[in-house]
Formats: C-alpha cells, sequence, structure tokens
C-alpha cells in the first residue's frame, strides 16, 4: 500500500484564480440598487415621521442610514445569486456581475458584509426588534424571493414584494420599538402597488423575462391575464391607499392625493386592459409603469410632509 | 494585466487607478464608521454623562 499519488495531479484542470479586481467604486454601488433603495429611504422616513417620538433625530438618521445599507446590501446578494439570468436579460446584462466587472464572490462577500453589519449596527442603535424586522426583510429578499419564488412561480413578485413593502414598518419600529395598525396599512399599500407596477413592466420587457425562463405572470398566464390581475390590484389599491386618512395616519391632503392618485391608477390600469395590440398597448403599460411611480412617490411625500409640517390627520368623529 | 518573469502579477495603469479609488472609499467608509459610532455613544449616553460624583 502506498499513500504517494501514483498519477500528477492534473493541475491544470483546476479552475483559474479570477485576475485583479477591475471593480470600480461606481459598480459597488451600482450593486446596491441605488434606485429601489431611493424608495426604500422614502418608505422607511415616512414610518419613522409617523412614529410616536422615541429616537434622538441624530439616531434617527443613523437607523435610516442601516435600513438603505441593508437594503442595498439585500440587492448585492440578488445580483450575485441572478447573474446568470441577468445575463441574457438585456435590461439586467450590464449589471456589473453579469457584466464580469464585479465577480462573484466579490458580490456575495459585499452584500454579507453589509447585511450584517446594518443588522447589527441598526440593533445598538435603535432596537433588536427593528433589526430583526431588517433581517427578516433581507432574508426575504434573498432567500425566499430571489432563490426561491423567482424562478419557481408567477406569483414570485406578488409574495416576494413584501421585502419591499417592509420598510415602513422597520422605520416606525426603529423609533417606538413596537410595530402598529398604521405601519401595517403603509406595508399593505406597497405590498398591493407592487404586483401591477412590475406587472406593467413584464409587458414590456416580456420577451426578456421569457428567454431568461423567470415564470412571470406575462410568461406563464400571458398578457390578456397579467392585464386582468393588474385591474384587479389596481381596484384593490385604490381603496388602501385611501386608509389611512381613516385611521388617524393621513390629512386632508393626504385624502385628497390618495383619493385622486387611486383613481388615476385604476383609469390607466383600464387602459392596460383594454389595449392589448401593438403600440397602443405597449404605450398604456409604459404609462401604467410610469405612474405607478409617481403614486406611489406622492403618498408617501404627502405623508411626510404632513408629518414634518404638523398637520392634523383627518378627524371623523 | 501582464506577466513578469518571476510569475507575479504587474496591474495596468487603469487597474491601478481603480484600486487606488476603492481604497479611497474604503478609507471613506471606515472614517465614516468611526464618527458614527462616535455619534452613536454620544447621543446615547446623553445629559447622563454628566450624572457622576465629582
Amino acid at each position: 500500500m502506498s499513500f504517494a499519488h501514483d498519477e500528477p495531479i492534473e493541475t491544470g484542470a483546476l479552475p483559474a484564480l479570477p485576475g485583479p479586481s477591475l471593480a470600480g467604486v461606481e459598480d459597488y454601488l451600482a450593486l446596491l440598487k441605488p434606485r429601489v433603495m431611493s424608495l426604500v429611504v422614502l418608505s422607511a422616513l415616512v414610518g419613522m415621521v409617523a412614529a410616536p417620538e422615541g429616537l434622538h433625530p441624530v439616531l434617527g438618521a443613523i437607523s435610516l442610514l442601516c435600513i438603505a445599507i441593508g437594503a442595498g446590501a439585500s440587492g448585492a446578494l440578488n445580483m450575485w445569486w441572478d447573474a446568470d439570468i441577468d445575463a441574457v436579460m438585456a435590461r439586467t446584462a450590464t449589471r456589473p456581475v453579469p457584466a464580469g466587472r464585479v465577480q462573484p464572490g466579490e458580490a456575495l462577500a459585499f452584500g454579507m458584509t453589509l447585511s450584517v453589519g446594518s443588522v447589527l449596527t441598526l440593533g445598538l442603535v435603535a432596537n433588536w426588534l427593528a433589526a430583526g424586522l431588517l433581517a427578516f426583510t433581507i432574508f426575504f429578499y434573498v432567500v425566499v424571493y430571489t432563490m426561491w419564488l423567482k424562478r419557481w412561480t408567477p406569483q414570485n413578485i406578488v409574495i416576494g414584494g413584501l421585502a419591499g413593502a417592509m420598510p415602513p414598518m422597520v422605520g416606525w419600529a426603529a423609533m417606538a420599538n413596537a410595530v402598529s395598525l398604521e405601519s401595517a396599512l403603509l406595508v399593505a399599500i406597497i405590498f398591493m402597488w407592487t404586483p401591477p407596477h412590475f406587472w406593467a413592466l413584464c409587458l414590456i420587457k416580456s420577451d426578456d423575462y421569457a428567454r431568461a425562463g423567470v415564470p412571470m405572470l406575462t410568461v406563464v398566464a400571458g398578457p390578456d391575464e397579467t392585464r386582468r390581475q393588474i385591474l384587479l390590484y389596481a381596484l384593490a389599491l385604490a381603496p388602501l391607499g385611501v386608509a389611512p386618512a381613516f385611521i388617524g395616519l393621513g390629512g386632508w391632503a393626504y385624502l385628497a392625493i390618495s383619493t385622486a392618485g387611486g383613481l388615476a391608477f385604476v383609469a390607466h390600469a383600464v387602459a392596460v386592459y383594454r389595449r392589448r395590440e401593438g403600440e397602443p398597448a405597449r404605450k398604456a403599460a409604459g404609462r401604467l409603469f410610469g405612474f405607478s411611480l409617481i403614486y406611489l412617490f406622492a403618498l408617501l411625500t404627502a405623508l411626510l410632509f404632513e408629518k414634518l409640517a404638523g398637520l392634523p390627520a383627518v378627524s371623523w368623529a | 494585466m501582464t506577466e513578469p518573469e518571476d510569475g507575479g502579477v504587474v496591474l495596468t495603469p487603469e487597474q491601478k487607478r481603480q484600486r487606488n479609488r476603492r481604497n479611497v472609499a474604503l478609507a471613506l467608509a471606515l472614517g465614516s464608521l468611526v464618527v458614527i459610532f462616535w455619534l452613536v455613544t454620544v447621543f446615547k449616553l446623553g445629559g447622563a454623562v454628566l450624572n457622576r460624583p465629582l
């Protein structure tokens, strides 16, 4: 018996080590999905401002930074896991990992470091309830949505949308060390807003998702069923968007903006439902996608300004 | 990227420039963390920092 290798080791079979990193600072910033982060910051800020006073403003600002970094970290982990499908979709092919500017391992290490760092720092700065909710949000987005739902079911963004909807609750918890009906309602609004928002984009980019093998509703059930679902979600979202004015959260400005915005949202969804062929259908979907962004930003900023200006909530007594 | 005779790696000027930019960003991030934890300490202590026997 010999312990020596009889055959020389085939070093040529080992995978080549990656060369020196070509990643620029802007590539690492792109991993954080800054546009998604801006919505997270705004919605978390609304949750914080609407919450009862409980944290020094400086600690509140640092908590908001932690929530933003946590959201960015989950974006980096999403790009690490999804690099294969990002590479075949025109919309995402230029992202740092599929484009080869950032190695997958670098994105993983970056995302994990920021995830752990943001959760622990939020726990130390604010409280462990908020930190736990942030950890749950990152876990839900990366593991439940990215690794599991996205490639498995056309309901991927419906269920996965919970991760994107959580920031107001995390922000509220950071300030008040509690969760509340008000913060749950804000989560519900963003949760119901996500499907029509993304499906409008899918109607335009359906070929992209089909090529990548992602079972989006447009690919699995077809554009007509997607249009029907968009309309149903819009009809549910419009009254839900107004609801904060009925539970002592929103004031008259919010009531007016959410009512007008909700009606316009439904009108855009009806246009998408009715225009099913050619360029008019494409334009209708594009307009709904654009308006959905304006709608959510309008609702959140209305609440933000009302709270900052000290305007009272609508009283129905 | 070129490989010298000793097997080491020589970075191109572009790779050196990117590395320097990453180093500066990392230094700024670490410096920011120091400031953040200093601020957290100060604001967590608040007025209680003066509450001690003289």
